[in-house]
Parts: C-alpha cells; structure tokens; sequence
C-alpha cells in the first residue's frame, strides 16, 4: 500500500489518501476488533479479548449448513461459468460470425448489470418455467450470472497465448480436438484457475441474485442477513472475520496468477 | 536444368522426381493481394529457398504448403495427391517455425515425441525414434529438460528434432536461423546443409538472407512482391540475373542504364561491344568483375576506362572502392587486397561480364 506510506513532497495527497483507506477499512477492523471482545458488539473500546464467539460459532450448526450450501453452489458456479464461459471466449477470439461484436457486448452485459436486474429475470424465468426455488436455482443464478467474468478472464488468457504453438501441433499431426486438449487447455491452465478463484469468492459473498432465488436453504451471506434482522451478535463479526480472512487469500492468488500470466507471454 | 526461367514458369530439376508442384497460386487477404499466381516445382531431395524482403510473400507462400491459410485460387500438388484441400495434420510435410514454436509445458523428450504420440504410435516406438531424433541434432543430453531453460541455438535444434521425428517428405522452415547470434548461424547454416544431405529430405527454406540462400540453397525462387522475380540456381542466379532487382538484391553490383547503338552500349564514360538490339538497355557489372590495372595496360579483350578512387573501405581478403569515373557516374570495385590506393588509375572488365537485365 504505497498511498498510505506519508511522502514528504505532497503531504496533502497523502492525508487524503490515509482518510480514503481509514474510510475503506476502517469498518472492517472495528468488525475483525470487536469479534475478540467479551462484551458484545456494544461499548468502546473493545476490551476482555476472548474466543468465546468463535467457540460458539463451531457449534452452530446452522451457519455450517450455510456454509456448504455457499460451498456447493460456489463450486457448481465455477464449473458452469467456466465451461460456458471458455466456449464464449473461443469463440469471441477465433470465430469470425455475423452479430459478433453485438455477441461480446452482450456477454459482458451482466458485469455492469445491477444483481437485482439479474435476479428478476432468473426468478421471473424460474416462475415461467415452473421450477421451484431451491439451491439448484441459485446455482444457475450465479453460474449464468457469472460466465461474463469467466469470459473476461479467459479471453485475455486466449489473446496472449502463442497461436505458432497451436499451428505446430496440427502440423506435427494432431486433429484440432486432439491440439484443444493437449495445447490450448494446458497453456491455458492458469487463466482457469485464476477465473475459478475469483468466481469463487464472487459467488461465495452474492445476495442480490442469490436473494430472489433462494428457497429454504440458507446460503452463508443470507444466513447472515437473515440473523441480522434479530441484532448483531458478535458471532456474526466472527463468521464475517473468517470470510473476509479466506476471501482476501482467495483474491491475492487469483491477483498473483493473474501477473504471473501477463508476465509469462510478454 | 533450363537456367534463367524467370516468372512463373514450371522449371524441370534434372535430380529426382518433381516432389511438389505449385500451380497458378493466389493469396489474397481482403483487398490485399499476397501472392500473385505463382507456380513452382520443388524436385524430390532439393534445398529450394524461398528468398525475398518482408512482405515479399515468401512466408505466406510456405504458410499455404503447411496449410495454415487456404489459397484464394490455383492449387497445391504433392506427389500426385492434391494438398491444399487438405487440413494441416492429414500433410505429409512439418515444418520449423521462425520462433521454434516448441510446447513450454513439456519436456524436450515431450516436445518431440508430441508428432508420433498423436498420431497414435506405440510409446516405445515413440521414445526411441524421439531419443533417435534428438541424437541426430545433438540435444539427447537434454531430454528431460523444459524448452525454457534452453538456449536460442538448443530449442532451434529441437524444434527441428520434432519436425523431423514424423519423416515427412518435405521440411518447410520458416527463416529458421534468424533468431541466433551471427556465429551460431553460420554453424547452424552448415549442421542443416549436412543434416538435409544425410536424410535427403527436401528442404523448402523461407529467408530474407541473400547470403544464406546462396550458401545453402540448390535453388532460389527470388519473390518480390508477391510475384516470383527469379528461380535458379545460386551460382546461375548470380551470375546471370534476370533483372535489376535480382542483380541488386543478390549480391552487390552496379546498374549501368545505357544505350544500345550499333553493336555498342555507352554508359556516361564507359563503352563496350554488345550483342545486344539498339535501344536502352540495364546492365549489371559485379564489383569483382572490374580490375584495376597497374602500370596503364589493359589485358586482350577487356575494356578499358580511367576513374578516380573516391574511397577504398578495407575488407581482409579484399578491397571495396569507389571510383568515380565521370560526372555523377560511381563505380563499385572490387579488388584484393592491395596498399592504401588515391587519384586515378585505369581499370578494365571484360565485356561478357555486363550482364543485360530487365528493368
């Protein structure tokens, strides 16, 4: 964090920077501070460190229930967004078809669409097709909701690769099946794996789409907001303190990936 | 071999039969055109270059025989069958790409066994003829090793291990050497000469190189913009180009723009006998074909003329001059060795050596 390091030469550029990063995460150390604190989320400052919320929090069965439920339906999003979103990258960068420019504005669409917009359509969808709500609409809430960043991501990963590596292996033989496997994908591995970390960690923390669709069971962000509604708990500072933990790991190996593959074709 | 065949004519190769024929092919990427009804036959076992500047087509040209790009009209032939409605993997040619092309994510041994294990070759078949291959071009050491730690010199041989490993009957390679040090090319330059002598593969080798074309070729086909300038042999290609721009392009020479008049061409202060008709004519005059004669006496038949040396750019075994031998009429000369020369002095060529061109 280079901004917050004071400069001499424009103090006041750095003053501003420090209240920018104190607003941003301010709030999130208060949330981290008070789930070690004995009293409660209530009284200033936090004293009485203890792990008695976390203790209790093992024991909950109810947020562990929430918790796979975000696990399976995060791991089924990946899979979904990234089957779709490989062939929609494959064909954005090597199919030539009439409507394709119109083709990768709408496929990009969902990243700047409001989750409520999304939401919606996919319960109004849900509602038309007669389904009924339940994790397996979610995940193809989030799955759909999510193939535009799968594509981001492996478009880019798609433009940097070495079209001569594709064109040796059809000319030493191999079908362009037998190249998709053996070339493309490989070279494309950590793309994928960078575009799962981030889909990942998007779908564990959705509510907006997550919101219309959900039916009966809990996942982790609505377990939460739904205890919300009956007073804050310093449980739930340690479920968030534990979220926040694996999402900020989750997003810097996805961040490093990401360098990584720049910095490997340039 | 029926030498001085310029511009799309079939040329016959007196060595082994005609290994691939290109008939009146086209390329056109939109409203570029690449390549310009080019027809060329390539005789089993020969080293054909194709050699020209960049965006001569000359790559286009070897892109289409591998089959990466579809011509726009004409076709490609290989030994009786028909090759350009073929996809890539069904032709029986590889190729070795400019920048090696070699897969990062697999090892050498990888690397080079890739060609035989698609096509479904039992994997101890595979390994020995890739250990084979690798042992031709002297990287079996680094079998287990990742392209990556390679040096430039070392992928290219692998690259051309894994060309090689599948024993097509043609071997495209697309300005193969251009990524190495000077030395490492000239080494390399004589390890593919000897290497295409051993197996008798042909060899169809893009280049913008002249001297590397003349130093490894059996043939030239000398493109300029998308059409085919010359094909001949180097020595008939240097000897006897075609036209001004292959006499300039290979090697160096000097361009007399003269006029033809009754059995004599004049050229500013140069004049000699021709068989040529009256009428302007180019004339090409090698460097070295131009002698300068100490102690004022010109030799039986040669042509005499005085200039003035304007430099003298000292080369080892030889010395290039300029001579100035009129007005605005500059002559590149050269002679061997010789001490520190100035002012003016006769120099004398003999008139077979002014090779008519075209424009």
């Amino acid at each position: 964090m280079q901004a917050a390091t004071p400069s001499r030469r424009q103090p006041a550029l750095s003053a501003y920077a420090m209240f920018v990063f104190a607003f941003i995460y301010l709030p999130v150390v208060v949330l981290i501070a008070y789930s070690f604190n004995r009293d409660g989320v209530g009284g200033f400052p936090p004293r009485h460190f203890t792990l008695h919320w976390y203790g209790q929090l093992f024991g909950d069965s109810a947020i562990w229930d929430a918790v796979l439920n975000s696990l399976l339906v995060a791991a089924g999003s990946v899979a979904l967004a990234l089957t779709l979103g490989l062939l929609a990258a494959l064909a954005l960068d090597r199919a030539s078809f009439p409507g394709k420019a119109l083709f990768r504005r709408l496929v990009l669409l969902p990243l700047i669409l409001p989750g409520i917009i999304t939401g919606l359509s996919l319960l109004m969808f849900a509602v038309f097709v007669n389904a009924p709500l339940n994790l397996l609409t979610v995940f193809f809430g989030h799955g759909t909701a999510l193939i535009s960043v799968a594509t981001t991501e492996l478009f880019a990963g798609l433009q940097k690769l070495d079209r001569a590596q594709e064109e040796a292996s059809l000319d030493l033989g191999a079908t362009p099946w037998q190249t998709f496997w053996r070339i493309t994908l490989p070279n494309l591995k950590l793309s994928l794996i960078a575009a799962g970390l981030l889909i990942f960690t998007l779908s564990m923390d959705e509510i907006a789409v997550t919101f219309f669709l959900i039916g009966r069971d809990n996942t982790l962000p609505m377990e939460i907001w739904g205890r919300l509604r009956q007073g804050m708990t310093p449980e739930i500072n340690a479920i968030s303190t534990l979220i926040f933990v694996v999402s900020v790991a989750l997003i810097s190996i996805w961040y490093r990936l990401r360098t990584r593959t720049l910095r490997d074709v340039s | 071999m029926s030498a001085s065949v310029a511009n799309g004519s079939h040329v016959n190769v007196a060595a082994g039969g005609t290994l691939l024929e290109v008939r009146s092919v086209a390329k056109k990427f939109g409203a570029a055109t690449v390549l310009k009804n080019i027809s060329l036959d390539i005789a089993a076992g020969e080293f054909l270059t194709l050699l020209g500047e960049s965006g001569s087509g000359k790559t286009t040209l070897l892109r289409l025989i591998a089959g990466f790009e579809a011509p726009t009209s004409g076709e490609i032939w290989m030994s009786g069958q028909r090759l350009d409605t073929l996809p890539p993997y069904r032709r029986p040619v590889n190729t070795v790409f400019q920048h090696y092309a070699l897969f990062p994510h697999m090892s050498v041994q990888e690397n080079v066994a890739y060609g035989l294990h698609v096509k479904g070759t039992a994997a101890g078949e595979a390994t020995s003829r890739a250990e084979e291959a690798l042992r031709m071009v002297k990287m079996h050491e680094f079998a287990g090793a990742r392209p990556a730690k390679l040096s430039g010199g070392q992928q290219q041989r692998v690259a051309l291990a894994r060309a090689l490993v599948n024993r097509p009957q043609l071997l495209l390679l697309d300005e193969p050497l251009s990524a190495l040090d000077a030395n490492l090319r000239k080494q390399m330059q004589s390890e593919l000469k000897s290497l295409q002598r051993e197996l008798g593969i042909t060899f169809l080798f893009v280049t913008h190189d002249q001297e590397e074309a003349m130093a490894l070729s059996d043939r030239i086909a000398l493109l300029r913009g998308g059409a085919l300038e010359q094909i001949a042999s180097p020595r008939e290609i240097y000897g006897h180009p075609a036209t001004a721009y292959a006499a300039q392009f290979i090697g160096q020479t000097n361009l007399l723009h003269a006029d033809v008049r009754g059995g004599w061409a004049v050229c500013g202060a140069l004049r000699w006998p021709t068989g040529e008709a009256d009428g302007p004519a180019i004339f090409s005059l090698r460097p070295e074909v131009i002698a300068c004669a100490r102690g004022d006496e010109a030799s039986a038949g040669a042509v005499a003329f005085r200039g003035v040396v304007r430099q003298q750019l000292f080369g080892g075994a030889n010395e290039t001059l300029e001579i100035a031998c009129g007005p605005e009429q500059i002559l590149r000369v050269r002679i061997p060795a010789a001490e520190p020369l100035s002012g003016e002095h006769t120099f004398t060529f003999f008139p077979a050596d002014a090779i008519r061109v075209r424009a």
